[in-house]
């Protein structure tokens, strides 16, 4: 029977998130005054494995955990800091002491009072367990806390991302209380959290949908404005299409539905979307060279297939035009990013030259072969790679593209190294020295570490670089140091930098006010209301 | 011989057979699930997007990958030794209540879909028989390898497009209309309002391989001397057809249902994803993407006792069926 092939498909269409958005955000808020009650069903896809950011940053995670545990900030569209359960912070000329004052008569869920011992904890917990948390507080010497409304966060060296770090997604407040005593991945308030967010924790179906329920003690009296928040688990990427058609959602990110289906449901009356509130993430779309294979060491070699990949095919037909063409590896997002590089020219004859001159030449129309592999997250990066394959043909690479799951790419790549090049994203984050500098820093070349240095770069000048604009305080100089960064790898050439995919919020138009800050659904939706 | 009898033959027989089969199920799958590449901490790991050497062995840790495989093995045997199927690390949860939170939901979406599709299975085939060549049979016989040859998901999009979207009559996916308390009646009609479209869609398949499987074994059936017996006594057609010829054609089908048990189980994955429905299926899917092994060897042991029960209950009807075989 067809149940293999029924299967593949499911896998293919399951995890549908990555890639673009367009252009016809609409405006949501209007002038409409907040509106009372009601209840919010917003998607969540893939289902997190926890509802606590601490230990595991996946999407879903993040937009489940921000509603209930806060972070010290929150930040507007511009990534400025704003007051959330910090009030009031400054920072020492030497940039090494960050003094935060804190919110005063806020309590936990469970009728706790939330003071600086729970901020110092959390720090020190976030530094040992997080995914990133290591490389983000790798500074933090000690969190100090003279009274139960000051935290001051002692650095050895400076960490000019660190006030970009703390929103509720990225660096959750944790009850002391309850995490203190054993071990903190297995605490089961993981799955129950407790915190001092707008929503309360009131119930998980598996496989099913996740309840949060008003919280009506919150510090900012008067909000939340809904009564309840349903997150709806709904993992075939056509029945989500559905349910945002039927009413049965109101609001999914990080391109909920294909965006094949994009223009079609933003043609419907009552959907809106919305392309704010993603600069934490910043997803970059690249093709990394294993620069230990014999072929693709070779400068030329890399230069010729950058010459053969046409980024505009990338960015209108792979991305179906949610991208912008992102040649190095700060997006145009970011205020680092380098607009003076462009693309390497599309050029076949080009290509070709170079080609013959690395001592390549054609034998029966084909100069070598290699084989492409893909990350399995959504479809964008499996249709970069049919296009890899169709472009390089033109130039006499033979190239056979390769699927597996997600735990056996990042196994091959990552572990085994059995690759010879990849179309892969990450998400380059809220700052360089967190997203990017991980990718070409020689210091990380960690075998099985996912999203590590995968071609193996190693460029003392470009350590240098990454590791001075890590501790650099003079906004200036940064700018400068990062973008003599991105002309040396422009150059050297180790990873292929195509495109910065947009993500998209798809939104019923009665919800109001879900993206008012740069975190998006990430914020704690204390501001979102439900018109009539 | 009585029937009590006989139930004990059967149930003496499989018994001995259980045992064995188990242990060699969960020792196969064991291994099985470790030829995998990659395990959890890289899963965990690529979804945060994020990862350094020390949280990955952190990771680890937390999952036991850190021992050697015998030793994982071994502490996964004893814990079964006391009826625990161990703890999944990425739900937080004893694998006991993620199954057993699930498994109402796949056997209620089973049930409905097998009853479904044996009943209108037979009916069509027997309609088939009864009317052989001629236009009955001819429409019936196309229809049934359209359903045969459609893929399920297709099906199941379709009537979601059709029946949620445009029509507005049912819900689009999930077993339970969220947020409200119901009761008595209200509480029946909400979940049958959301078992129809799943269920219909998994049966499909099924309704083709019955209608086709029990018009064949009807004409083998007829052409019987007993049939011609029947017929010669002066019977009315209907009531041979029913009561002579269908009783013994359904020996094949109900052998057939008991190994479908099995199909309906991996095939309920596909409807339980488009359909959003929180069933067996789902959560073995899952475990095998998020590199759970504890949780899909729990799932892979209950579906082979199930699989195991639903054959002694076949054995059970067929000894029923027809006496001769106990």
């Amino acid at each position: 029977m067809a149940g293999l092939n029924r299967r593949e498909f499911l896998i293919s269409t399951a995890a549908t998130l990555s890639a673009g958005m367009p252009a016809w955000a609409l405006a949501q808020s209007g002038n409409a005054a907040p509106r009372r009650g009601g209840t919010l069903n917003m998607l969540i896809n893939p289902e997190p494995p926890v509802l606590v950011s601490i230990f595991q940053t996946t999407g879903p995670a993040l937009v489940a955990s921000s509603k209930v545990l806060e972070g010290l900030l929150a930040y507007d569209f511009d990534l400025r800091p704003k007051p959330q359960l910090a009030t009031a912070w400054t920072v020492s000329r030497d940039g090494l002491q960050y003094s935060f004052t804190l919110r005063q008569n806020v309590k936990w869920h469970d009728g706790q009072p939330f003071t600086s011992a729970d901020v110092a904890f959390s720090i020190e917990l976030l530094k040992a367990v997080h995914p990133r948390g290591r490389s983000t507080f790798a500074n933090v010497t000690r969190v100090v806390t003279p009274d139960a409304r000051t935290a001051i966060i002692e650095l050895s060296k400076p960490a000019p991302f660190l006030l970009k770090a703390l929103s509720a997604g990225e660096s959750p407040i944790v009850p002391r209380h309850l995490y203190a005593s054993g071990d903190p991945l297995t605490n089961p308030h993981n799955s129950a959290p407790i915190g001092t967010g707008p929503f309360r924790f009131k119930s998980w179906t598996r496989g099913a949908s996740i309840v949060y329920e008003r919280n009506p003690d919150y510090w900012d009296a008067g909000k939340p404005y809904i009564d309840a928040l349903v997150f709806k688990v709904i993992p075939d990427a056509a029945a989500r299409s559905a349910a945002f058609e039927t009413g049965a959602l109101d609001l999914g990110g990080e391109n909920p539905v294909p965006l094949t289906d994009l223009p079609r449901l933003s043609q419907l009356p009552q959907l809106v979307t919305e392309t704010r509130g993603y600069r934490f993430l910043e997803p970059l779309s690249e093709i990394d060279f294993n620069l230990d294979h014999p072929i693709l060491r070779d400068l030329k070699v890399r230069q010729a297939i950058a010459h053969a990949i046409n980024p505009q095919v990338v960015q209108r037909t792979i991305a179906y035009g949610y991208a912008d063409i992102s040649p190095t590896p700060i997006t145009p997002g970011s205020p680092y990013h380098d607009a003076k590089l462009s693309p390497y020219a599309f050029d076949i004859a080009k290509a070709e030259q170079l080609l013959d001159a690395a001592g390549y030449p054609r034998k029966d129309g084909v100069r070598f072969r290699l084989t492409h592999d893909f990350l399995p997250y959504g479809d964008m990066y499996r249709r970069q790679a049919d296009y890899v394959k169709s472009a390089l043909a033109r130039v006499g690479i033979d190239v056979t593209v390769r699927s597996q799951d997600l735990p056996a790419f990042l196994k091959r790549v990552y572990a085994d190294r059995q690759f010879d090049f990849t179309s892969i994203g990450v998400n380059t984050l809220f700052d360089p020295s967190v997203g990017v500098q991980r990718l070409y820093w020689s210091k990380n070349i960690r075998p099985g570490v996912p999203f590590s240095n995968a071609p193996h770069y190693s460029n003392a000048d470009v350590d240098r670089l990454l590791e001075s604009a890590s501790v650099e305080t003079d906004e200036g100089k940064r700018v400068a140091l990062y973008q003599e960064f991105q002309q040396i790898v422009y150059r050297d050439l180790p990873i292929l930098n195509l495109v910065a995919p947009r993500m998209i919020t798809l939104a019923n138009r009665r919800v109001r006010n879900h993206t008012v800050s740069a975190q998006g659904l990430e914020g704690n939706l204390a501001d979102v209301f439900l018109s009539a | 011989m009585s029937r009590s009898v006989r139930f004990g033959a059967v149930a003496r027989r499989t018994a001995w057979q259980v045992l064995p089969t188990v242990i060699g199920i969960v020792i196969f799958n064991f291994f099985l699930l470790k030829l995998m590449p990659g395990d959890a901490a890289d899963v965990l790991a690529g979804e945060s997007g994020s990862a350094t050497a020390e949280t990955m062995q952190v990771l680890r840790a937390k999952f036991g990958l850190d021992q050697p495989v015998l030793h994982q093995l071994w502490s996964y045997l004893t814990h079964l030794a006391h009826f625990s199927l161990g703890y999944s690390p990425r739900y937080d949860a004893p694998v006991m209540q993620l199954i057993l939170s699930r498994l109402p939901n796949t056997l209620l979406l089973m049930g409905v879909a097998l009853t479904f599709a044996i009943a209108v299975g037979v009916t069509l085939g027997a309609v088939m028989a009864h009317w052989v060549g001629r236009w009955p049979d001819r429409v019936l016989s196309v229809l049934a390898l359209l359903f045969y040859s459609t893929p399920g998901f297709w099906i199941g999009l379709l009537a979601i497009v059709l029946f949620s979207v445009h029509l507005g009559w049912l819900p689009s996916g999930g077993n339970v209309t969220l947020g409200v308390q119901l009761h008595g009646f209200a509480w029946f009609a909400d979940a049958a309002k959301h078992v129809l479209l799943p269920a219909a869609t998994l049966s499909t398949f099924f309704i083709a391989i019955y209608a086709r499987l029990t018009r064949a074994a009807m004409l083998e059936v007829q052409r019987q001397d007993f049939v011609r017996t029947a017929q010669a006594k002066g019977l009315h057609p209907w009531r041979v057809t029913v009561r002579h010829v269908l009783r013994n054609a359904l020996m094949p089908l109900t052998t057939m249902v008991g190994i479908h048990f099995g199909t309906l189980l991996g095939g309920a994955a596909v409807t339980e994803t488009v359909f959003s429905w929180p069933g067996l299926g789902r959560l073995a899917l899952d475990a095998v993407m998020a590199r759970d092994f504890s949780v899909l060897l729990g799932v892979l042991l209950l579906s082979s006792l199930l699989v195991i029960i639903a054959n002694v209950l076949v054995d059970l009807l067929q000894a029923w069926l027809d006496p001769r075989i106990a």
